[in-house]
């Protein structure tokens, strides 16, 4: 879930931007941690996550290997969050994806509760977070500060384009696939809802957040 | 990755799925067409689009009346209609790819998914960055960009004489054949990877230093290098690496807050 620490953009872009996640350390403590990570996401479900995700078997929103013609006319955006709770058969990261802190620290108090004895770590801006543990009574342990991207910035694309892509920091949603499905909805093909659902399939973890695409989408078609 | 050239139709709906552009359509043959020295082995287009598994010749035919009548057709664009990719037998050195692109392949060295690293996120069970250390990771490659290993063999080499500790449990640490000189395998330098990430950790003292090291080796590389600093807060939740930052000018409020819950097993009664 290193890939959860570079998400680009400034401050108050990602004030809707929150992954809680959960892991067992390989090699010590994995025992039991299937059913454990089960409990963590449908104590996360509970409180109205935007995605949820297991690293090894996907998010809510997926690929469909079998396809009809008729989705081109009608395709559903429905995804079903227990579905993936359901296929947790292996211990791996766990994640729950919130555009609200009062929800992560109100998942926190239980968090707490439920003493899973996993990690258990929050992504997203680290003042808040720390505000959200201090709120739910939890002092945190360690902490990574993302210190940006160096080198050759020039092979970098728009901030749009990036605030999109960065969301899977796998790099499984390509710069140029975010860039195509920012200029459907500028040209009214797609509404920013399906070009945000179409880009969260590519995301292996379940980690894209739709909400913030879906505001970053709507200020690139206004060129904002 | 390769692409059926008996199934493809040339829509180029994978053509920007592609995180490396290695994807393109052939103007000679009309069918798309992966560029193997820059493909990572992702298989974000293989899992990442949905397939239909429609008859090439029907939709080709289809495409090209569409074509005559200039009639646009707007399909849905995360779809192969053809079920055309196919995954090519990969072979050492080309595997070291997929292993280092694919998030959904495990690395050998470590047994761990993603880019295979834990860093921060378990050190409250295993304590591996502790109160006066900071811990590093350093990412290249991303975002979307790719990086081959003779660029990141440039910064082992350059941080190796640093009083830095390499993670052992870290793919790029793995593939050292020299720890105290950060030389990498030969046989790999030239092989594109989605992106890799170096592990190590320090004493807080040294941050800035292997900082300054990191960005001035940054600059003479042909990627993106993404930088993280990791430390154990002191009982009080507060960390003493952030004023070491700031101090050296970065401006920084993302992070990733391990937040303790975790715990090793309680040791069996003999």
């Amino acid at each position: 879930m290193t890939n959860t620490l570079h998400r680009f953009g400034a401050p108050e872009t990602q004030r809707d931007d929150y992954i809680v996640f959960a892991m067992a350390a390989k090699g010590i403590n994995e025992a039991g941690a299937t059913e454990k990570l089960k409990i963590f996401l449908r104590l996360a479900i509970k409180h109205g996550p935007i995605n949820v995700g297991h690293g090894m078997k996907g998010g809510m929103y997926r690929p469909s290997a079998n396809l009809t013609p008729l989705a081109h006319w009608s395709r559903p955006d429905e995804a079903d969050p227990e579905s993936v709770v359901r296929g947790i058969d292996e211990p791996s990261a766990v994640a729950a994806v919130f555009n609200d802190p009062a929800k992560v620290e109100a998942l926190l108090k239980e968090l707490k509760a439920a003493d899973l004895g996993l990690s258990i770590n929050i992504s997203g801006l680290a003042d808040e977070a720390n505000a959200c543990c201090k709120r739910a009574g939890i002092t945190r342990h360690s902490i990574e500060y993302s210190l940006g991207f160096h080198g050759d910035l020039n092979q970098l694309p728009d901030r749009h384009v990036l605030e999109l892509s960065t969301m899977c920091g796998h790099g499984m949603l390509s710069h140029n696939f975010a860039r195509k499905m920012i200029d459907m909805v500028r040209e009214n093909r797609r509404t920013p809802q399906q070009a945000a659902t179409t880009m969260a399939r590519f995301c292996t973890c379940g980690i894209f957040n739709l909400a913030r695409a879906i505001r970053v989408l709507e200020q690139a078609r206004k060129g904002e | 990755m390769e692409i059926d050239q008996g199934k493809c139709v040339a829509c180029a709906n994978c053509v920007p799925v592609c995180p490396m552009g290695a994807i393109y359509i052939d103007p000679a043959a009309n069918r798309a067409t992966v560029n193997l020295d820059e493909c990572v082995e992702c298989f974000t287009c293989y899992r990442g689009m949905s397939k239909e598994h429609m008859n090439p010749a029907l939709v080709r035919m289809v495409r090209r009346v569409a074509k005559w009548l200039r009639f646009r057709f707007d399909p849905e664009p995360d779809v192969c209609p053809t079920d055309a990719l196919t995954p090519q037998e990969l072979t050492w050195p080309r595997t070291i790819r997929r292993a280092f692109s694919d998030p959904l392949v495990p690395h050998e060295s470590t047994g761990i998914h993603g880019r295979g690293t834990e860093e921060v996120k378990t050190n409250d069970v295993t304590n591996r960055v502790k109160e006066g250390e900071a811990g590093f990771t350093i990412e290249f490659g991303r975002p979307g960009v790719g990086v081959r290993f003779r660029d990141v063999q440039k910064m082992t080499t350059a941080l190796a004489p640093l009083p830095v500790e390499f993670e052992n449990k870290n793919p790029v640490s793995s593939l050292m054949t020299d720890r105290t000189t950060g030389a990498l395998q030969p046989d790999i330098l030239n092989e594109k990877v989605m992106s890799a990430i170096l592990e190590l950790k320090t004493h807080l003292e040294h941050v800035p230093a292997v900082l300054e090291r990191v960005e001035a080796v940054a600059q003479q590389l042909d990627t993106i290098v993404s930088i993280g600093v990791s430390t154990r807060c002191d009982p009080a939740g507060d960390d003493q690496v952030s004023p070491i930052l700031r101090r050296e000018g970065y401006v920084f409020f993302r992070g990733k807050t391990n937040l303790g819950l975790g715990r090793r097993p309680e040791p069996a009664i003999a």
